[in-house]
């Protein structure tokens, strides 16, 4: 059913009875063409676009737990496209596109709210960063500017900028155009666009094993649902590519380390855009319900245990009470975390693999949530045709033999 | 928060003590090593879900490098032995 005003004075009329569920949950198929493995954000994406712009509807997304469970439902919303390299602006640049638009494109409120991301410099050398990033970025016409301590004030008045303090501020970058979006609508609009396409969600399906002909070519999977044959597979599998690829004996540049976040307390609305930090590794904004949302750091060792260690937060914390001192009072309602797949450089992995059929989407690491759609447009385009298109080229996975590195090693603009 | 035994201080401490140092066992690849030797020392790692082998760092202590075995789903540390010593079986 498409949401639209007629629609909802329909049922309104009728009690809010027949609304529809908004994706279908049918029992695997034994044969699909395609089988995306990781229903999050990435994952659905993939398959919407995979349906609406290659013609490829006989799909499965399949997800152990339950859809946008993973780092889709725990991240802290961030968008934004102000990278160094042109690989990246091209990537997160293409992304950010899709973003003003997708819940139009989706038909589902998505709650896009491009309210401007400022990362605070704290000393020269964060400056001296900060400033060849605004320059990378509007040769690429990436919007991307340079504010005083001042100027940043007025953008964000709760913010200290006492040069006495531990973190003192000395200007900051800002992207207008960055912003948040309900990370959870964004899961669930990709999952209803595409199950309306003839896409198939499988939650509580957990891969336990990828196999392989004769050729070694990919032949299907077994699941804690049954045996699934297909042709083609791509893992959008986040934390866990490491555990699925294993499975077909790939070995990947990736560890796997619990990022933690935290939400306050409700409050009213004293934070109009989002504030991120490099040097503290911190980063806040406030959600529609009044919450702070807080990003705090990574673990230091692989993990998987979806927690990680409260000194971690606590550190964070500190630097937020700082810049923030009205927040020095304020209850923190609930912390976790999420298993972030980081790579060497920083970079995302969208690649061929050795194992024909075989195809992978990983290494977003920190800061993937900004590029769901763009990423899984571009992904799709790969598992559909078998090549990469001009934006997915520089993430192959040959770029750690080659050389060719995308070393953004402020991916989260936060110190790794 | 880890509460980690260094081998040499013979004491169990707090994880802030210490540094995380990657996987442990690794061996660096000869100057006859073929490009994807090279890139499998330098970027592939295993990161398994379950017991791993990593360094750490007792690096507000005695200052020395050595290996544990923690599982990585409950982080429970089954040992640390000095560096050197092979990986413990790991029953």
């Amino acid at each position: 059913m498409k949401f639209s005003f007629a629609s909802l004075a329909r049922q309104a009329l009728r009690g809010h009875q027949d609304w529809p569920e908004q994706w279908r949950s049918p029992e695997p198929k034994r044969l699909y063409d395609v089988l995306i493995i990781g229903a999050g954000g990435h994952g659905l994406a993939t398959a919407y676009y995979m349906a609406k712009e290659h013609g490829v509807t006989n799909i499965a997304v399949l997800e152990k737990g339950w859809l946008g469970g993973g780092n889709t439902g725990r991240n802290t919303t961030i968008i934004r496209s102000n990278y160094l390299w042109e690989a990246s602006e091209g990537i997160y640049g293409h992304a950010h596109r899709l973003w003003p638009t997708l819940s139009q494109e989706l038909n589902y409120n998505v709650m896009f709210s491009p309210r401007g991301v400022m990362l605070l410099a704290h000393n020269h050398h964060d400056e001296q960063a900060f400033r060849r990033h605004i320059y990378a970025n509007q040769l690429a016409s990436i919007p991307n500017e340079w504010l005083t301590p001042e100027q940043a004030k007025e953008f964000c008045p709760i913010l200290n900028i006492d040069p006495g303090i531990r973190y003192p501020v000395h200007g900051a970058a800002l992207q207008r155009t960055g912003g948040t979006a309900r990370h959870d609508a964004v899961a669930w609009g990709f999952a209803r666009a595409a199950s309306a396409r003839g896409v198939d969600i499988i939650e509580n399906c957990e891969v336990k094993a990828i196999t392989r002909d004769a050729s070694g070519a990919v032949s299907g999977v077994e699941t804690t649902r049954g045996a699934i044959a297909t042709k083609k597979i791509g893992v959008v599998s986040a934390g866990h590519t490491s555990v699925v690829m294993a499975m077909a004996g790939l070995r990947m540049p990736l560890e796997s380390f619990p990022l933690q976040a935290l939400v306050s307390e409700p409050l009213k609305p004293v934070m109009p855009c989002v504030v991120m930090s490099n040097a503290v590794h911190a980063y806040m904004s406030q959600s529609d319900k009044g919450e702070l949302v807080i990003g705090a750091g990574t673990d230091a060792y692989v993990s998987y245990s979806q927690t990680g260690g409260p000194h971690v937060a606590i550190s964070t914390l500190e630097a937020i009470c700082e810049m923030f001192p009205i927040t020095s009072r304020v209850r923190m309602l609930r912390n976790w975390g999420g298993i972030v797949d980081t790579t060497p450089d920083r970079s995302p992995i969208l690649s061929k693999t050795a194992v024909p059929g075989l195809f992978v989407n990983c290494g977003w690491g920190t800061g993937g949530f900004k590029a769901t759609p763009g990423s899984g447009h571009v992904f799709a385009h790969l598992v559909a045709t078998g090549e990469p298109n001009a934006i997915a080229a520089p993430f192959s996975i040959d770029r750690f033999r080659t050389g060719a590195l995308v070393n953004e090693a402020t991916a989260a603009a936060v110190a790794h | 928060m880890l509460l980690i035994r260094c081998p040499y201080c013979e004491m169990e401490r707090p994880e802030v003590e210490f540094k995380y140092g990657g996987q442990a066992h690794l061996t660096r690849s000869p100057q006859t090593a073929t490009d994807e030797e090279w890139t499998d020392f330098l970027y592939f790692r295993d990161n398994p879900k379950g017991l791993h082998a990593e360094r750490w760092r007792h690096a507000v202590g005695c200052g020395r490098f050595f290996n544990c075995l923690r599982d990585t789903v409950s982080d429970k540390i089954v040992t640390t032995y000095k560096s050197g010593e092979p990986r413990p079986s790991s029953a």
